[in-house]
């Protein structure tokens, strides 16, 4: 089929969605429904973190879920505390698959607990400050932490508990850095806003007060990489192959010790831009380390990022370690393409999933020679799709302005350009980009979809449509999509796999889809019972 | 005959003196020989100090609060002048928590407890509520049948006419769902010029009456100092005589309606033909 055809079929299928809904519903929908040109000038444009509409059944999460359950919850020495009623601390215990090493078996690891003050009525109707200067102190007495995060749950805003008055003052009684998160679950359209207002914290109360970082001679910082299926793992393995030296991981793997020293870093990368952009730029404009995007997913999008790391250090004897491990890597990548590639080649894929993953992971399957047809995120905003060129343009609407943006300024000892000017400048003039990320759409092919916060209703019409051979999203749409006979890849948490991160993972994330492309398994959805009539006898006696 | 128990609900705008013309009408009802309860639904507490001659109440959150889920009817409720029971769900202090929740929580505990069962042979339940309808929990008096009437405190000052309006939008709401009906507006005077007629005037174009006009006496004031009511402190003052006769109104009223909420402009030519323009 030519580009020219996809597109045509691409906006019919796109006029059936539309004509299902009501036409106010309609009219707000389409803009966030496009038919992928990337050739087209001007841009496509698309609207994202709008508000989800009424009666849609989303895959989003809320703001509490993103700045908990994403950005701290993968730390394991900051003592998380959810305020509020038992709920929401309970159903964010343990659910996402980060992993975490300490150290020693003396270290501090708290991810494996459950911290919540377990509001009641009383404390709803009275006030919840006191139970929650109680909870403070009765957990740092237990475990000794060195740092508290509070996270407020919905009611927590409605009644007006003051978590940061209280966590100021906790912090001077019990010595412990404590601090607190607005993150109610109603704040923001997804839980995009409480990466951001994680992002603030972090940077307002941790960020800049590390004084140690581990020595070595290319000081590199990761953000938005969150270490599910051990993906940190692979990436700290990768990184220390290469000489290149993790001074901290936003926050996969991680201490708080990392974020405090994070600053310290001569270059923060960028993974996941979505979640965690903002600390990447408070970083650069208060202590001077630049940032550019990368991506490990993929063997080929790793070797570019290793090779652009390298490039940033303009160091001889950097390049040449970083291509003989890219050279050693590649060879397995390749020996494992040649075995997998043509069991899956021409099959196709569609990614419904989080504010990068659904851009990254199409890396992956480029690789196996797979044809991706539709892609969209859950909570990302229009540069995630559109490249960061359009942020100057991207209008800050209501519930945007409801989460704070900080106004940083260079600190005045501790910034350190850690390029000077000429060698910005000769790096740009041979093309090197910084706070760079081109977004998914100008990479997708034309004529796919992109779909900003795909509901049930429409994924289910664009599989019946397309008929993909596997789709990738999250638990939430994980069985019903099986139950159509077709596998599931779940990105959110790999589906008990992984690591897909780096080199390493690229071959695991080739067998595992492989392996889920080709079981017979989905021959088998329809029970046998729907297929024939089932056996009719008679009963007799035997007595008789 | 199954004896009529009618569960009544005072709103109106703060300081317009619901809790005073409450606990006045109902010595007035306590009187005519009726069984009343009074549940005062404002965090202060101070609903039922004149009937009970102080602040003596042990508020039902308090309770709660104090004793665990254990709360018997006897630790919040208290005998009044003329028997009226008396209930306080109190709250948190000013600024702190939710006083709404609070209202909802301390009212679903009374029907738990029978507050308003058969043996008390109750003729009449009085909620005073605090201020305008904040917030959900202050509509709970008002909501899924627990008050059928409403009466609504006014005086002539534009902001009390202004808050009774916005009142009777959350009646409408809720008019349909819960069966809540206006009953009247009751005018405590401010002796504003034209008073009477500017209620009257607004009363018949929400759809409703204004069921009394109760003139501004220091007597109020001065039995309120001696914690008590008008007819329990001097029963044969003329201010005892005129709650006697808004008791009487209320008891024997049958104009009961879904008010019609003024616009704003509607309500502001109101206060100029009556008020400014005279």
């Amino acid at each position: 089929m030519s580009a020219q055809n996809d597109i045509k079929s691409a906006q019919s299928v796109k006029d059936e969605m539309l004509s299902a809904y009501p036409t106010k519903t309609a009219r707000k929908r389409q803009k966030q429904f496009v038919v992928n040109e990337p050739e087209q000038e001007p841009r496509q444009e698309i609207q994202a973190n709008v508000r989800t509409l009424p009666g849609i059944i989303t895959q989003r999460g809320c703001s509490y879920a993103g700045c908990k359950g994403v950005v701290l919850g993968p730390t394991r020495n900051i003592l998380n505390i959810t305020h509020g009623p038992i709920g929401c601390g309970f159903y964010s215990w343990l659910t996402r698959r980060n992993q975490t090493r300490p150290e020693s078996e003396t270290d501090d690891n708290f991810m494996t607990y459950c911290l919540s003050t377990d509001m009641q009525d009383e404390n709803i109707i009275f006030g919840g400050e006191k139970k929650l200067k109680k909870a403070i102190e009765e957990a740092v007495d237990i475990f000794h932490p060195k740092a508290v995060g509070v996270f407020s749950t919905c009611p927590i805003g409605l009644i007006g508990d003051d978590v940061h008055a209280v966590s100021r003052e906790m912090s001077e009684k019990t010595g412990a850095n404590v601090f607190g998160f607005s993150c109610e679950g109603y704040k923001g359209v997804s839980q995009s806003a409480g990466h951001h207002i994680a992002n603030n914290q972090l940077f307002k109360h941790v960020v800049g007060k590390g004084t140690t970082c581990p020595k070595g001679k290319f000081k590199v910082a990761m953000l938005g990489e969150y270490n599910i299926g051990g993906d940190a793992f692979a990436l700290e393995e990768l990184f220390t192959k290469c000489g290149i030296t993790l001074v901290a991981t936003f926050s996969g793997n991680s201490t708080y010790e990392q974020f405090a020293s994070a600053h310290l870093a001569d270059l923060v990368v960028v993974m996941c831009h979505r979640s965690i952009n903002y600390v990447a730029d408070m970083i650069e404009k208060k202590y001077g380390v630049p940032w550019f995007k990368v991506n490990f997913i993929g063997a080929e999008a790793s070797a570019k990022s290793l090779r652009k790391i390298a490039d940033y250090f303009e160091d001889a004897e950097l390049k040449k370690k970083v291509e003989r491990v890219i050279a050693e890597e590649m060879e397995k990548v390749k020996a494992e393409l040649a075995v997998i590639r043509p069991r899956v080649e021409g099959k196709t894929a569609m990614l419904f999933v989080g504010g990068s993953r659904a851009h990254h992971y199409q890396e992956l399957f480029k690789e196996m020679g797979m044809k991706v047809l539709a892609a969209g995120y859950e909570f990302a905003h229009r540069d995630d799709y559109e490249g960061r060129v359009v942020i100057p343009d991207i209008k800050v609407d209501a519930d945007s302005r409801n989460i704070e943006e900080l106004h940083v300024e260079p600190h005045p000892s501790e910034f350190r350009a850690r390029k000077t000017k000429e060698q910005l400048d000769a790096m740009a003039a041979k093309g090197f980009e910084f706070r760079d990320y081109k977004g998914m759409m100008p990479e997708m092919d034309a004529g796919t979809l992109v779909i900003d916060d795909i509901n049930h209703f429409e994924t289910e019409l664009i599989i019946e449509k397309y008929k993909p051979d596997i789709f990738c999203a999250g638990i939430k749409e994980k069985y019903v999509i099986q139950k159509m006979g077709m596998p599931l890849k779940q990105l959110h948490n790999y589906d008990y796999g992984g690591p897909y991160a780096s080199f390493e993972g690229a071959i695991n994330f080739y067998r595992d889809v492989e392996r889920m492309l080709n079981t017979r398994v989905w021959k088998h959805i329809r029970a046998p019972w729907h297929k024939q009539e089932p056996l009719a006898a008679v009963f007799i006696n035997e007595t008789n | 005959m199954a004896r009529k128990f009618r569960k009544i609900a005072i709103y109106g705008k703060g300081g317009i003196g619901k809790s005073t013309t409450t606990q006045n009408t109902v010595a007035g009802l306590a009187e005519m020989g009726k069984k009343v309860m009074v549940v005062g639904c404002d965090p202060k507490a101070d609903s039922t100090r004149l009937l009970l001659g102080g602040l003596a109440q042990q508020t039902v959150l308090d309770t709660l609060r104090e004793e665990g889920e254990d709360v018997e009817l006897d630790c919040v409720m208290k005998a009044g002048y003329g028997g009226v029971r008396c209930v306080e769900s109190g709250g948190p202090e000013p600024g702190v928590g939710c006083a709404g929740r609070g209202i909802i929580t301390s009212i679903n505990l009374l029907e738990q407890l029978g507050a308003y069962g058969d043996e008390w042979e109750l003729d009449y339940a009085f909620y005073d509520v605090l201020g305008d309808v904040v917030c959900g929990g202050f509509a709970m008096p008002i909501r899924d049948g627990k008050a059928q009437e409403i009466y609504i405190v006014v005086s002539g000052e534009m902001m009390a006419m202004y808050a009774a309006n916005n009142i009777c939008k959350g009646i409408v709401k809720f008019a349909d769902a819960g069966g809540v009906r206006l009953g009247g507006l009751i005018c405590n005077s401010r002796k504003v010029d034209n008073e009477r007629q500017m209620i009257e005037e607004l009363a018949k174009k929400l759809g409703t009456q204004m069921i009394h006009f109760v003139p501004r006496d220091n007597m109020v004031q001065k039995a309120e100092i001696n914690r008590k009511t008008v007819i329990d402190f001097d029963p044969k003052h003329p201010q005892a005589d005129e709650y006697r006769a808004l008791a009487r109104k209320i008891d024997q009223n049958t104009n009961f309606v879904i008010p019609k909420p003024l616009t704003i402009e509607e309500l502001e030519k109101l206060l100029i033909t009556f008020g400014i323009a005279n």
